[in-house]
């Protein structure tokens, strides 16, 4: 709702536009996807490597260019919806059925997802940053 | 006082009286049985999943009396493979995941201020499905031809015919059938919770249960599929010999793990979070708080469905892969134990900061939960590849496993019941022999499997009949023989205590004074689910909504009368639960049972290689799918809006997006998408298994590109043509869409034979080696789809020509463009995979 929001100028840049966005169950789950990807591109790839060149992935870089993409996504997202938790309006502890405290649960959801995600994809980059053989 | 119609009490008598007409169960011995109402199908889904349960264990008591001392010969080794094998998938397949979904049904109509679930004909034939598939597989066992693979069947034992028997048809085909139930269930509780939650429930006040049932089905969407899919290539192999599995001819029995496992890792989880949410429930009534962490425990649902999808292969650690591979998914496992402790401390954390009341489903939640700690300690044991490969297939791995499914699914469950009985029967179960039962429960689950960890350290394999005295593990043994015995006491006197329940009291109404509305439900039931769908505020809308209760008993919230004489409910919007429509329910019908029927006797037919009549159950089948679909679907009502109450009228007739059936259409492509993608994954597999993939010579040289593409031209005509029609339709031009139905049905019919053309012209011999075998079973699977999409598209036409498809009722049009839509994506990738991949062509 938007008349609920202050309109002061120092409001009406980036962050207030953040907070416009449409938060649904897709974005809900954008952090874990991101893992989702993350996970299978890095056991696909060693996967068909080893199988069909006998051999660890030549550009190990990839990996490292790859989980830094996740996690730069992963961050976007949980940087948006942490600007959305503090979408001002509704008082403490924002469990009524208002637009804004919807739109606070879905956005302090998505943040804790990414940060499970996070650690998720750091989880997975482990190995295949020390590992780097085929045995 | 108000001016409210409802303070009038001879209207709200009236109200009753037809709402109570309205959703009278029929009567008749025989046509009770047809009712289609979720309420009464729940009640007889939990009583047979709770037989198969009682059943499974008998046999686990046979098998652990085999095993109390060293070389016992009680029981034949051929019976011992029967029993553990029935034993394991019936637990898996005809007890913890239909439990699950029979609970929901009951539940959520209740839980969601809803007069009902959307579909409550396909729960019923749901139900169905399951009860002649269950007998059907648990039957076996009298028959001495149960199946003996172990629940996981691993070829290539179970492929070769000379090997086994009938009994691995009979796991296959029979539990093949019980995963379409399980589907269909899991559509209808998707949509139910997305689209027929009552006004103002906005998804932050959407009860934690309805959180993790949604969450569960989905999972049940994409795990399910992938051993659909496997399913169907081992059945190609055992019936006509296509080579799949079969490493001489280029198959590779690994596959089947894969596929397998893809499932079978996410179903653990299938089966242990619908049990932590009957804790979400249970804990905040008995801490008589709301629940803490509410957006945390939704994290963990969320977190652990995606997680668990990266675990399958700590299934196979021992199967040879790159150890790089066992990495990856030895990390993920160790992730989830993160989500699936932070909803632990969540119950923890509530319990500590309220006035907790003790109970005795209490009781059982935090016994359960201790049970299921032990349990995660030896997951995250066996996670760490090393020394999963000194545990693999020993009995620590049976210790863990059932640590995990006692704790996790079966003693939540109970505890569940105990809580829940009321509500089904208004009246409570036996506090005094409840507690006595969870003690025994409590004792004899640890006293049965504590002692596997060290008779499975001490090396005694999974699977064996019997064990020779010098291993020195015969007073371990004896020691679970005696566990399992207390535990089944326990289990005995919870059936006591439920056959005791008739002659007991009625309890007060929400005799545990909740805060959520399933709890309305009176204790002398009506079949209408709910008086009136109220309007909601609040998580716990008993405890913090002023008058809540007596106001929807009066019919003061919204739609409180059933003027037309239909079954109805509301249908709302996804993110915050705005009214959109009201949908009409289906009625009784016997169509549900005779689809269930015709269905199974395809599947029981074609175990007994009995392939006509299979065929003709088959047309049976697709008949009576399409005489339901005719008669029960997309109807045009007789008035566009109705009025629900407080000023607000509704529509009675939506299409597209926002329309539950559209969002049915939805949900069931996308698991047959992921089905197609275990057969696509099987592609891929094999070329990366193989040096000479696709390989060449005579019986084994690719389509080619020409007929493929041919293929994926017409199919994708048939797409476009049915796009089209959707769109003159709605503008009115209806001979304009009818033509491009039908052009549509030609262009299908016509990518059945151009799909079939590529593989019949270059001679693929399917028995000779994978490769062709694989081609064919992706060129039969997109051109049944294209056959499917056929009959669709005339059906929609003749909908049309009989007027029950117009402009602006145009359901049906708007659905199958959504089938077109995956159909489209499914030639692409089939067409593109056998005619384009490097070597194929
Ligand atoms: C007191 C109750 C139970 C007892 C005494 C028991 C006992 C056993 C025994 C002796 C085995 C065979 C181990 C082997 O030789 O490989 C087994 C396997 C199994 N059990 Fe249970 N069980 C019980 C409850 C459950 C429950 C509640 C579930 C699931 C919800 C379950 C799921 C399984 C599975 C999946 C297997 C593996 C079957 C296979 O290896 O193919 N059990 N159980
Ligand atoms: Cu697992």
């Amino acid at each position: 709702m938007k008349n609920e929001a202050p309109h002061g100028p120092e409001r009406r840049g980036f962050r207030h536009r953040l907070r416009e966005l449409r938060v649904t169950l897709w974005t809900l789950i954008v952090p874990p996807s991101v893992w989702a990807v993350h996970f299978l591109f890095c056991y696909l790839w060693v996967a068909v490597s080893c199988a069909k060149l006998g051999a660890f992935p030549r550009f190990t870089t990839a990996f490292v260019i790859g989980t830094a993409v996740a996690e730069a996504i992963i961050l976007a997202s949980g940087w948006i919806a942490w600007v959305q938790t503090h979408t001002p309006g509704d008082p403490a502890p924002h469990d009524q059925g208002t637009d804004i405290d919807r739109l606070r649960f879905l956005a302090v959801s998505t943040l804790l997802l990414a940060g499970l995600s996070f650690v998720a994809v750091i989880f997975t980059a482990v190995p295949a940053l020390m590992l780097t053989d085929c045995r | 006082m108000s001016l409210h119609a409802q303070d009038d009490p001879a209207l709200r008598a009236a109200q009753e009286e037809r709402l109570r007409e309205v959703w009278k169960p029929p009567t008749g011995w025989f046509f009770r049985w047809t009712d289609t109402n979720n309420n009464q199908v729940g009640v007889w889904y939990t009583l047979t999943a709770f037989g198969f349960m009682l059943f499974a264990g008998v046999l686990a008591m046979i098998m652990r009396a085999q095993l109390a001392v060293p070389e016992n010969d009680l029981v034949s080794p051929a019976t011992f493979n029967q029993l553990f094998t029935l034993h394991g998938s019936m637990m898996m397949f005809l007890f913890a995941v239909p439990m699950f979904e029979a609970v929901s049904i009951i539940l959520l109509p209740q839980l969601l201020g809803a007069r009902d679930l959307p579909f409550p004909r396909l729960s019923a034939f749901g139900y169905w499905s399951f009860l002649i598939g269950g007998v059907f597989v648990s039957g076996s066992i009298f028959f001495n031809v149960a199946p003996d693979g172990g629940w996981f069947m691993y070829p290539p034992f179970t492929t070769r015919t000379d090997l086994s028997g009938l009994g691995a048809d009979i796991w296959m085909l029979g539990l093949s059938f019980i995963e379409v139930s399980s589907v269909a269930a899991a559509v209808e509780l998707i949509v139910g919770v997305l689209k027929c939650r009552p006004p103002g429930m906005r998804l932050n006040l959407m009860p934690l249960y309805a959180w993790y049932i949604l969450v569960v089905a989905v999972m049940i969407l994409f795990a399910f599929p992938p051993l659909i899919a496997g399913d169907v290539l081992f059945e190609m192999e055992r019936l006509l010999g296509w080579p799949f599995f079969d490493q001489a001819k280029g198959g590779d029995p690994i596959l089947w793990q894969h596929l397998f496992w893809i499932f079978g890792h996410p179903e653990v989880y299938i089966v242990f979070l619908p049990s932590i949410a009957l804790f979400a429930m249970i804990v905040p009534t008995f801490a008589r708080r709301h629940l803490l962490g509410y957006p945390w425990i939704v994290l963990a649902a969320v977190g652990t469905a995606f997680l668990s999808f990266g675990l399958w292969v700590h299934h196979m650690f021992t199967t040879g892969l790159p150890k790089i591979s066992l990495a990856f998914f030895s990390a993920a496992s160790e992730a989830v134990a993160i989500p699936t402790g932070i909803q632990i401390f969540a119950f923890i954390a509530t319990l500590w900061a309220g006035r907790v009341v003790w109970s005795t489903p209490l009781l059982y939640v935090t016994g359960s939960l201790a049970i299921f700690v032990i349990g995660g300690l030896t997951g995250v044991m066996v996670a760490i590849a090393p020394f999963d490969w000194q545990a693999h297939d020993t009995y620590f791995i049976v210790a863990h496993l059932h640590y995990v499914l006692i704790g996790g699914t079966l003693i939540p469950l109970f505890g569940g019941l105990y809580y829940y009985w009321p509500l089904i029967t208004g009246k409570k179960l036996s506090d005094r022999l409840g507690r006595t039962a969870f003690w025994f429960l409590f004792a004899g689950a640890n006293l049965t499997f504590f002692p596997m960890h060290f008779s499975g350290l001490l090396g005694m394999p999974r699977r064996v009949f019997t064990y020779p005295a010098e291993l020195g593990i015969g007073g371990l043994n004896l020691a679970s023989t005696i566990g399992s015995w207390v535990f089944a006491a326990g289990v005995a006197i919870v059936c006591v205590d439920l056959a005791l329940s008739p002659r007991r009291e009625k309890s007060p109404r929400n005799p545990w004074e909740a805060g959520t509305l399933e709890w309305l439900a009176h204790p002398d039931d009506e079949d209408w689910g709910i008086r009136s769908v109220p309007l909601i505020e609040s998580r716990y809308p008993i405890w913090d909504q002023k008058d809540f209760v007596k106001k929807v008993d009066e019919g003061r919230f919204f739609l409180p009368d059933a003027e037309e004489g239909r079954r109805e409910t509301i249908v709302t919007s996804v993110l915050d639960a705005r009214p959109v429509q009201v949908v009409r329910l289906g009625g009784p019908s016997i169509k549900p049972m005779l689809t269930a029927i015709a269905l199974g006797s395809v599947f029981i037919l074609t175990t007994y290689h009995l392939y006509w009549a299979a065929l003709v159950g088959a047309v049976v089948t697709l008949g009576m799918i399409l005489l339901w679909l005719w008669t029960g679907t997309a109807e045009i009502p007789e008035k566009d809006c109705k009025p629900i109450g407080h000023g607000i009228e509704l529509p009675l007739y939506i299409s597209g997006a926002s329309a539950s059936g559209w969002w049915a259409m939805f949900i069931t492509m996308m698991a047959d998408a992921t089905a197609f993608s275990g057969l696509v994954f099987g592609y891929y597999f094999f070329w990366t298994r193989h040096e000479d993939f696709p390989p060449s010579g005579a019986g084994l040289d690719g389509p080619g590109a020409f007929w493929p593409m041919v293929a994926l031209a017409v199919s994708l005509a048939g797409w476009l043509m049915t796009i089209g029609a959707r769109e003159t339709n709605r503008r009115g031009m209806v001979g304009a869409a009818r033509a491009l139905l039908a052009l549509g049905a030609v262009a299908s019919l016509a990518a059945i034979g151009a799909g079939l053309a590529g593989p019949w012209l270059s001679g693929l011999a399917p028995k000779l080696h994978v490769y062709p075998a694989i081609v064919w079973t992706l060129v039969i699977w997109t051109t049944a789809h294209a056959g499917v999409g056929a009959i669709m598209q005339l059906y929609t036409l003749a909908r049309s020509v009989a007027g029950k498809m117009t402009p602006k009722y145009d359901a049906d049009v708007r659905n199958i463009t959504v089938y077109q839509h995956f159909m489209a994506l499914t030639a692409v990738v089939t067409y593109a995979t056998i005619g384009l991949f490097p070597g194929a062509a």
